[in-house]
């Protein structure tokens, strides 16, 4: 999963009559300590998610996982509201970043 | 399926009802000699790894079969814990 930012709402009233009902959040991706990336993706909320709140964004067919989204056309689903990461940046870490990624 | 490292927990309390009580964990990705591939993800946690850990995990849909029955909306899933790589260009254990 992804995590990201609400930062707005697609509204759309011709849409596909599944996705009637669905509220479309619109997420703009983050790093690990939120500061945000360039890139976003239009999410359907099945938390209640509001503009400014940190989220988990799952993709791809899994989005299809939840009841509100089974069998529906939707391929991003905001599934919680962050409240806190903790992140060790072990030294191990560093290590493994000096190692060649090609040998 | 890919092996990452796990390096922190999220939590969440206001979350999808099928993912209560699950562990999610913050994984960097890595490639099979050990080196950082990428940025870090999210993952459901299946196999009680802990922070320091090198996991196997599956994406895409298939991160959801350890769920079925039911609907959990994930894409990514610790499916294993990885004590010792095998490769042509470096063997390691991980721990």
């Amino acid at each position: 999963m992804i995590l990201g930012k609400v930062v707005g709402t697609v509204w759309a009233t011709r849409k596909d009559e599944q996705l009637v009902g669905m509220k479309l959040q619109i997420v703009q991706q983050v790093e690990l300590d939120y500061a945000l990336k360039s890139n976003f993706v239009v999410a359907v909320d099945s938390v209640g998610a509001g503009v400014g709140e940190i989220v988990l964004v799952a993709q791809g067919s899994s989005a299809r996982q939840t009841a509100q989204t089974h069998n529906k056309p939707v391929d991003a689903v905001i599934i919680a509201i962050v409240d806190k990461l903790d992140v060790s940046q072990a030294p191990l870490l560093q290590e493994e970043q000096e190692e060649p990624t090609e040998a | 399926m890919n092996l990452g490292r796990v390096i922190g927990n999220l939590w969440a309390t206001r979350k999808y009802p099928a993912l209560k009580g699950r562990r999610m964990l913050i994984v960097q990705p890595l490639t099979f000699t050990g080196a950082q591939a990428g940025s870090p993800l999210i993952a459901l946690d299946t196999v009680d790894a802990g922070e320091g850990d090198v996991v196997l995990y599956a994406t895409a849909s298939e991160a959801a079969i350890p769920f079925h029955p039911g609907l959990t909306p994930t894409d990514a899933t610790i499916v294993g814990i990885a004590e010792r790589i095998d490769h042509r260009d470096r063997s390691w254990h991980t721990a």
